[in-house]
């Protein structure tokens, strides 16, 4: 059942103010507010925001810097998760402005007034900016997102026609960043059940691969009235996502696949 | 979900407290809201076919519940079946495969508020026509 409102333990407080050191500060002497989401699972407390003053010359050019900025200049403290700063591993996907995004590839320009930064929506948060993305992993497993076949291994690789791995353009260029599942309002109320954009683009992928022989076999894991028709085409998902690709349709094309077999 | 090594509560992170919603979602909401109301409206036109066939006493009953509450509701009802029937349309093209894109998608929801407008005010002046004469 859809809750609307956080838990108790959940309700964000007000938070600390932090400047920035007199010693860091740029020659204008402006500064941008950053706003927070912080949780430390040591002290148990209720979240809270923080508010970091950073000086726009020292801010960068994307979200990211100046988290990285902080981090070595204002509070050590500051969790979040990074790796390549180039929108291609997926790890710094978080809120940003009110929508879901790569904090590497959000540029601060884009964002008008102070910069609100949060985790993923609607997940459990194990510190500060790090959400608890196990239900997505195990439920991108439940898909089997490899080939299948049950034809012998031919000598060499399996062929595969230009215009058939064309049908993969804009599945395959995923990063599982989970933008999306954590932007979609029925992910949000029915993620125990539903499986949500990210894994139902992944399982596009596989079923629109022409080398995969166990279409059936995935059609009938999808069919069920929360894995796959949770899908109310909100569409929250494509508008999310931070690599331009189109959950949303990825998923019509399967529930498609479902009437097309019937016959 | 994987056991936790804290002894605390993970909190859940906000959602709507937070999120930003567009014109495509705030659609789909609406969309759900329209759908709620008029089943509530479904009730109360059984409740008119179920006077009519009981008799003038149960009929005075409804007409004195029609006026002016409920039929104010009506005006309600027929501008929510006007947007669920408009964006109804948008939901059996989108099942066919079709306005999916991003800007499709937006630009057949500006065509069904623009839809709604013109049904919506067509059907008030229309009830407000009969109900003057």
């Amino acid at each position: 059942m859809a809750q609307f409102t956080l838990p108790k333990n959940s309700q964000v407080k007000k938070g600390l103010h932090w400047k920035a050191p007199a010693d860091k500060m740029g020659e204008s002497g402006k500064t941008r507010a950053f706003k927070v989401y912080r949780w430390n699972p040591d002290t148990g407390e209720n979240p809270r925001i923080d508010t970091y003053d950073v000086p726009v010359e020292r801010a960068g050019q994307m979200v990211l810097d100046a988290l990285i900025w902080i981090k070595n200049n204002i509070d050590s403290s500051l969790t979040f998760r990074r790796s390549c700063r180039e929108g291609v591993c997926g790890s710094c996907s978080m809120n940003i402005d009110g929508t879901n995004t790569l904090a590497c590839t959000k540029n601060l320009d884009d964002i008008r007034g102070d910069v609100g930064v949060y985790p993923l929506p609607h997940r459990p948060v194990v510190k500060d900016l790090v959400p608890d993305l196990d239900q997505l992993y195990s439920q991108l497993a439940s898909i089997e997102p490899w080939l299948k076949t049950d034809s012998p291994a031919p000598s060499r690789e399996r062929y595969q026609s230009v215009e058939d791995r064309e049908k993969l353009d804009g599945l395959w260029e995923c990063i599982l960043c989970f933008s999306c599942s954590t932007a979609c309002p029925s992910y949000w109320w029915n993620g125990d059940r539903y499986l949500g954009p990210a894994i139902l683009l992944q399982a596009y992928r596989w079923l629109a691969d022409s080398r995969d022989e166990a279409t059936g076999e995935r059609l009938d894991a999808l069919e069920d009235p929360f894995r796959l028709y949770r899908c109310h085409t909100i569409m929250n998902c494509t508008k999310t996502c931070p690599k331009g690709l189109n959950p949303a349709k990825a998923i019509t094309e399967i529930k498609k696949m479902m009437v097309e077999r019937r016959g | 979900m994987t056991e936790q090594n804290t002894t605390v509560q993970r909190p859940l992170s906000p959602h709507l407290q937070v999120y930003r919603l567009p014109l495509l979602p705030l659609m789909s909401i609406t969309h759900r809201v329209t759908g709620v109301a008029l089943a509530f409206g479904t009730l109360v036109l059984a409740w008119w076919l179920a006077a009519l066939a009981t008799g003038p006493g149960a009929y005075a009953v409804f007409s004195a519940f029609m006026m002016p509450l409920g039929g104010l509701a009506l005006l309600g009802w027929m501008i929510a079946i006007a947007y669920h029937f408009c964006n109804g349309i948008r939901h059996l093209i989108w099942d066919t495969g079709h306005a999916l894109e991003l800007e499709s998608a937006e630009k057949a929801g500006i065509a069904v508020l623009i839809g709604w407008g013109i049904l919506s005010v067509a059907m008030v002046a229309l009830a407000l026509f009969f109900w003057a004469t």
